[in-house]
């Protein structure tokens, strides 16, 4: 069944708009998430229509040589996100394992398996794609999800090898990452029929580093307390950092929310009405109960201030040389927080853990996502070693809800609350 | 035959072994857990590599580490680590493979203390010039750091030596795949299994020269042993740590003839050139291997090359012996059956845990597989 733009539109909009109705009560002066995002998807949509190109990317990959092609990136991973968060996870996955995949393989990548061969999803699935980029830095589920769809769709796949950084980004790493940004350039020139705009280049690679710092202000806002938003709230404005990143819009929505984030400052309004307790966040969120977990935290005054996911899209930023987009770029896209050591990621946890200065660390072990989720209990004991906080890890996956048992969950959060705030009370 | 009977002694106590052959041997043993370890290299070095296997007993102490959708094998492997079961190992090396054993590599580093550890990162995509030069820096700057680790410096003449021995067992084991594939009847596949882990397992020198013993032997044999009626197939798939499978299919009036697993012929499979600079023929062997699904080279190698397995060694149908949470096999499984449907070659999937099911179940799935073929 094909859709029209318009209809198409009108579900984006439903969806957005159902999804974040609390969060729209907020955008009243200025152009919403929701107002951004319609635009994105549906320019995406409609990009065939006017003789645009689409390539579909990693979520961890280099956006910015598209941008400067003029070829729409799309993400299945934020799709996925999406798809998770109206609940459709299920029903998505289910075609999927109907074509012969496992369930026990990552729901995003089954999800949108599924929804390639029918059109499902909250928005009558992706446009289709003309290429396919795949960056391995954040695992390699993502190398072989790209193999599928570059067999199904017939596209040519361009895949950026980032070597894991175990211990070390060795000389030899950081010549082949840069070697293949040079492929990466002729695969898209012979993709789009055109040389390479290494000008325009560096215009989008200035303001994807200006869009990166801006949302770090904005995630550094939690240091305040009461933390003025939570986690939730990123995972939210996150998606234009993911999709976006590289363009003006981002700069322009950035710079929006982190003024009306310091003006809750002022104001002292924080995210969670009577915050009391503080906590750190791991892994991706668990898209379909978002809602619910916000709540529950809430009644418990407790809020989670930070996340280790949302700031993976800052996280590389110390790589980044605003002048030399290119060669740093290779650089910051290979030491992400995935592509690197369990020791290295406990760092970055404990750096976080004394600059958001939380009272708990709760780590989803998330089914679907097998290099994030294994070495968290490595990294629980480090933490539990190095700042003797309380954690608590919840077994979960991020999209497909078929498998979540709410009560257990809930019982399991009730009693850990119990003992945040016997501590805390003790002190 | 005297050599079949220690091979298999050795493969139902391997550690015992090791000890034994480290003892006498005076040899660094140097553990790994992957087809792409690049094993040439640690030969050269005068080490003795040994593949780690999962003890496939219960694992309780790995559950402290690695949740439960981790895959057996790694689950199993760092269990036998934590149980101090590994102790004749002097260093152990991590391929960059899948996510489970990406993060096994930072799990042992963080909390097995006695061996050396190194990270041996491999490009993932095998097709590019770009990953060919880091393929070859990163073999490079392996011999270099196990050179370091085992303070010996790893001359090329050491790496030329190393290769003909791994060139001779390579090309015999592909002669004993020859003679089964040809006459099933020669060796059973509950033997055949034991002679493929012992590869992994024994020192190079005293394989080779037991493997030379069993193949002439077979070869001897051969001639007098009849043909039998059998339906023959091939198995696909990671890890087969289960010698009985073979048995049970045996039962079930099939015969497993080839293979497409990581630890039989996907090991095996391919010489190094003995004429170039020996670092530059290891690495064309892994651009001229058919891949592991943990790594990229073209979108459709792995398919053809099944489909050609099937048609040379005369196989009727496929079995596919996948391991629970096993991501990039169990991404690469429709496509593959796919590609045989399209081929009109039948095949069924057993999907396995870290036990199998009962014999008797197993036997009968077999049985109706093998009837519709
Ligand atoms: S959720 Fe994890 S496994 Fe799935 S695509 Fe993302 S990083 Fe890869
Ligand atoms: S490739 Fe599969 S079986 Fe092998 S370690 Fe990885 S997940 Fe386990």
């Amino acid at each position: 069944m094909k859709k029209t733009i318009s209809e198409f539109l009108k579900t984006v909009l439903i969806f957005l708009a159902g999804r974040f109705k609390r969060l729209t009560m907020y955008f009243k002066k200025t152009k919403t998430m929701k107002d951004y995002m319609m635009v994105y998807y549906s320019q995406a949509k409609s990009a065939k229509l006017t003789g645009g190109k689409v390539a579909w990317i990693t979520s961890g990959g280099p956006v910015e040589p598209l941008i400067a092609m003029d070829v729409i990136p799309v993400y299945p991973e934020n799709h996925g996100a999406m798809i998770g968060a109206s609940k459709m996870g299920g029903s998505l996955c289910e075609v999927a394992e109907a074509m012969g995949y496992s369930a026990d393989l990552c729901s995003y990548a089954r999800s949108d398996i599924g929804c390639a061969t029918v059109n499902g999803g909250p928005i009558g699935g992706l446009p289709k794609p003309d290429m396919l980029v795949c960056c391995n830095n954040i695992c390699g589920t993502v190398l072989k999800w790209y193999e599928i769809q570059a067999r199904y769709f017939n596209v040519p796949l361009f895949i950026l090898d980032t070597p894991f950084c175990h211990t070390e980004y060795t000389e030899e790493m950081a010549r082949y990452v840069r070697a293949q940004f040079d492929d990466y350039f002729v695969f898209l020139e012979k993709a789009c029929g055109r040389k390479f705009d290494f000008e325009k280049l560096n215009r989008v690679g200035y303001l994807s580093h200006q869009g990166q710092l801006l949302w770090q202000a904005v995630l550094d806002t939690a240091m305040h307390k009461p933390s003025p938003m939570s986690a939730f709230d990123a995972f939210y404005h996150l998606a234009l950092i993911v999709t976006l990143r590289g363009t003006k819009e981002v700069i322009d929505y950035y710079t929006w929310l982190l003024a009306y984030m310091k003006d809750r400052i002022a104001r002292g309004i924080g995210a969670v009405p009577n915050e009391k307790y503080r906590l750190l966040w791991d892994n991706i969120p668990i898209w379909h109960r978002t809602r619910w977990l916000s709540e529950k935290f809430a009644a418990h005054n407790a809020c989670l201030v930070a996340d280790t996911y949302t700031t993976a899209w800052c996280g590389a930023l110390r790589y980044i040389d605003e002048n030399n987009f290119i060669d740093s770029a290779a650089e910051a896209h290979a030491r992400i927080y995935l592509n690197i050591g369990v020791d290295q990621m406990a760092k970055m946890v404990i750096e976080m853990i004394d600059k958001y200065d939380v009272d708990g660390f709760v780590l989803h072990s998330n089914r679907s996502c097998k290099p994030y989720s294994f070495g968290q209990l490595d990294i629980q004991k480090i933490v539990e070693r190095e700042r003797g906080i309380p954690c608590l890890m919840l077994e979960a996956d991020m999209t497909d809800e078929r498998t979540f048992s709410e009560s257990q969950i809930s019982t399991r959060i009730d009693a850990y609350m119990e003992i945040i705030k016997e501590r805390k009370n003790k002190k | 035959m005297k050599e079949l009977t220690e091979i298999k002694n050795i493969v139902s106590n391997p550690y015992a072994y090791i000890r034994k052959c480290k003892k006498q041997t005076g040899k660094k043993v140097v553990g790994y857990c992957c087809s792409y370890a690049p094993e040439e290299i640690i030969w050269a070095a005068g080490a003795m590599p040994v593949r780690l296997f999962s003890a496939n007993e219960n694992i309780h102490l790995a559950d402290t580490h690695l949740q439960s959708y981790c895959c057996s094998l790694v689950r199993g492997i760092l269990e036998e680590a934590l149980a101090d079961r590994l102790d004749f190992l002097d260093g152990v090396i991590f391929p960059h493979t899948c996510d489970s054993f990406q993060r096994l590599s930072d799990i042992w580093r963080l909390n097995i203390k006695g061996p050396f550890h190194l990270d041996v990162v491999l490009p993932v995509k095998l097709d590019t010039p770009s990953a060919l030069q880091y393929l070859r820096d990163a073999l490079e700057k392996f011999k270099n750091d196990l050179g370091g680790k085992l303070g010996r410096e790893i001359t090329n003449a050491m790496l030329a030596d190393s290769i003909r021995t791994y060139n001779k067992i390579r090309r015999l084991i592909g002669k004993l795949y020859e003679l089964r594939c040809e006459n099933p009847q020669i060796i059973s596949g509950a033997d055949f299994h034991a002679v493929i882990k012992a590869a992994m397992i024994m020192d190079k020198n005293d394989f080779l020269e037991a493997l030379s013993q069993i193949i002439t032997q077979l070869e001897k044999d051969g001639a007098q042993k009849t043909k039998a009626k059998v339906k023959k197939l091939v198995l696909s798939g990671s890890v087969c740590s289960h010698p009985d499978i073979y048995n049970i299919i045996e039962n079930a009036g099939g015969v497993v003839v080839w293979d497409d697993l990581c630890t039989g012929y996907r090991y095996f499979e391919g010489l190094m050139a003995e004429n170039s600079r020996p670092l530059e023929a290891i690495a064309e062997r892994y651009l001229n291997r058919v891949v592991c699904p943990a790594k990229h080279m073209q979108l459709k190698g792995r398919g053809e090359n099944l489909v050609r397995l099937v048609k040379n060694s005369g196989a009727e149908g496929v079995v596919f012996l996948l391991l629970k949470f096993c991501d990039p096999h169990a991404f690469d499984f429709p496509y593959l059956k796919g590609m045989l449907e399209e081929a009109s070659i039948p095949c069924m999937l057993l999907d396995v845990e870290t036990e199998l099911p009962s014999e008797g179940q197993l036997q009968t799935r077999f049985e109706t597989f093998i009837q519709i073929l």
